[in-house]
């Protein structure tokens, strides 16, 4: 009792509004439509689901390439922050050099430091860059909130390695260089994919940025197009607007479904921070 | 591998090349490796910093450089009734929603922490309001409050708790509290997972002994559990602090600041005046009057991580 329904309203409350979101993108607009205090009116079911409104989507806008620019620039600005993040995390957590720490506590504030605090001045520098309405504006800024979050996960990856596997690889004549190709970061492959999935959501997630440096239609990522273009107005193209909801939210839910665990040991390690 | 098949013979036969002798020094391997992160960084977040420090003392429009104006812009921000409603909106949003997304994700980790059938479907699933695009996820929101249409009073209504509609996002109190409302939901599956992770590491012998002592349950969480989880917690609630008080999507969505820019927040507000109207350097002044809260907290933070990690 104390637990059976605390849980379920928990699952109602958190799952409802994706339910609301499904039936809203199969139901026909003639059903749709219907003030909620009309008679006989059931909001929660449909018998005539239909695909119009994907249609729609598809024929009428722009939402593939929507959905292509979001995939692009999610998997580049991933691929450079693994990069950095594990070119760096490496060297925080194995290596002594001068102002490691300090170094390590400057990355880790900016990853405290919100897009919305920034995004005027760097609209303009996007600008004079000549970078602005292009993707290669946001493969370059994403990974500014990325990078600190996969060298972080990482340092704690590659502090696990024990130093004598590293060691063993010098004596037997690897270079510093290869010893870390070749031994340490083999190791932390778990740790790297779940930098990479974490940073894929973060940044397919991401909307301010790409609001504000993106304008032509055909530029645009799935929340930017979504927002811009369904919306007339006052008029919402309310059918369309939650299949372009639902469609832009599975590649997110598929990429981290697979590697659920990954994920959470990932989130739970940057909290243990 | 073709460089490394060469390095490999030089260092047999010659002394090695000066840029391999480089790497095999820790502070220049550890520069090359840094210097990636750090020029990104520097480019990206360093430069805007100061830009737009120096942006917010100017009197820049959208096309036109500008001249130094001196604090005229804070000045004028300080004075301005729709930027004071902004700073009162962000404190209330950032306050109730962080006690409920605290408690209701304490409540909720407790629950998952038990053994249930579905334990695993579970978490995978109530994780979805924090992994699925916020914006998008809004917009269902925004749907179910819609004035006309809204589930939610239909809802109401069939329970008998309404008689007639309410316009959710038309009334300036409500609005303010169907965005705390979104916000909760998005944040305390995040809130759930966390301490979840911070739960599982306090070994359930602990609570055992204390229960053959006769602990009751509530004393049990007082004296065990809470004094183990307050590090993770406090971790989890500053971090959270930090993006809740520079939101900017939910609000974007939901009522776009209004009605009658009544909801604002700082993000929103600095939206509207520096990109919306072009004043630049006001709308930089705006976003940059939230820098000295963000900065206590990010100190606060630094500071009980350190102490953490000391002891």
């Amino acid at each position: 009792m104390f637990f059976y329904v605390p849980m379920a309203l928990f699952l109602l409350f958190l799952l409802f509004p994706f339910y609301w979101m499904v039936i809203t993108s199969v139901r026909p607009d003639g059903e749709l439509y219907r003030p909620w205090n009309s008679i006989n009116y059931n909001p929660f079911w449909t018998w005539k689901p239909t695909w119009d409104h994907v249609r729609y989507l598809f024929e009428e806008t722009l939402f593939a390439s929507w959905l292509w620019n979001t995939t692009f620039i999610a998997l580049a600005s991933t691929a450079i922050s693994l990069v950095c993040g594990v070119f760096a995390g490496y060297a925080l957590s194995r290596l002594n050099f001068p102002f490691a720490g300090s170094l390590g506590t400057g990355i880790f504030i900016t990853y405290l430091v919100p897009q919305t605090l920034l995004f005027i001045p760097l609209a303009e520098i996007i600008r004079n860059y000549r970078l602005g309405d292009t993707p290669w504006s946001l493969i370059l800024t994403y990974p500014t909130f990325l990078i600190p979050f996969c060298t972080w996960l990482m340092m704690g990856y590659f502090k696990a390695v024990p130093k004598e596997l590293e060691e063993c690889a010098r004596i037997d004549g690897a270079s510093r260089w290869q010893a870390m190709l070749y031994i340490v970061i083999p190791v932390a492959i778990p740790g790297i994919l779940s930098a990479g999935i974490f940073a894929f959501t973060l940044s397919w997630n991401e909307f301010i940025y790409a609001l504000v440096f993106l304008s032509s239609p055909e530029q645009k990522t799935v929340p930017v197009g979504v927002t811009s273009e369904l919306i007339r107005g006052d008029v919402f193209y309310w059918g369309p607007l939650m299949a372009g909801a639902l469609l832009g939210s599975i590649p997110v839910a598929i990429a981290y479904s697979f590697f659920v665990e990954h994920y959470v040991a990932g989130l739970t390690g940057s909290v243990k921070g | 591998m073709a460089i490394s098949a060469v390095s490999a013979t030089t260092l047999r036969e010659a002394p090695p090349p000066r840029r391999q002798r480089l790497l095999e020094d820790e502070r220049w391997l550890a520069f090359v490796l840094l210097v990636p992160t750090i020029a990104l960084l520097g480019m990206f977040i360093a430069y805007p910093f100061i830009r737009g420090i120096l942006l917010s003392v100017t009197n820049s429009r959208v096309g036109m450089p500008g001249d130094f104006v001196g604090l005229a812009n804070f000045y004028k921000i300080f004075n301005d009734g729709i930027f004071r409603t902004s700073v009162y909106n962000t404190f209330l949003y950032t306050g109730v929603t962080t006690v409920f997304k605290l408690a209701l994700g304490l409540w909720l980790a407790m629950l998952l922490n038990r053994n249930f059938r579905g334990k695993a479907f579970t978490r995978a699933f109530i994780l979805l309001p924090f992994i699925i695009p916020t914006v998008l996820s809004t917009f269902a929101w925004k749907w179910m409050f819609d004035p006309t249409f809204s589930v939610l009073n239909w809802l109401l209504y069939h329970f008998g708790l309404i008689t007639g509609r309410i316009n959710w996002l038309g009334d300036p109190d409500l609005a303010m509290i169907s965005i705390i409302v979104v916000n909760i939901w998005r944040g305390v599956p995040f809130f759930a997972i966390s301490l979840l992770a911070g739960l599982q590491t306090i070994s359930p012998e602990l609570n055992e002994a204390a229960a053959i002592d006769g602990a009751k349950p509530w004393q049990r969480f007082w004296h065990i559990t809470w004094p183990l989880l307050l590090p993770v917690t406090m971790v989890v609630v500053l971090f959270s602090v930090i993006q809740t008080f520079a939101d900017f999507q939910i609000v974007y969505v939901m009522t776009g600041g209004g009605p009658a820019n009544a909801t604002h927040l700082f993000a929103t507000y600095a939206y509207q005046i520096g990109i919306g109207t072009g004043l630049l350097s006001e709308g930089a002044a705006i976003s940059l009057a939230m820098f000295p809260v963000l900065f206590l907290v990010v100190i606060i933070q630094l500071l009980y991580i350190r102490r953490v990690e000391v002891r």
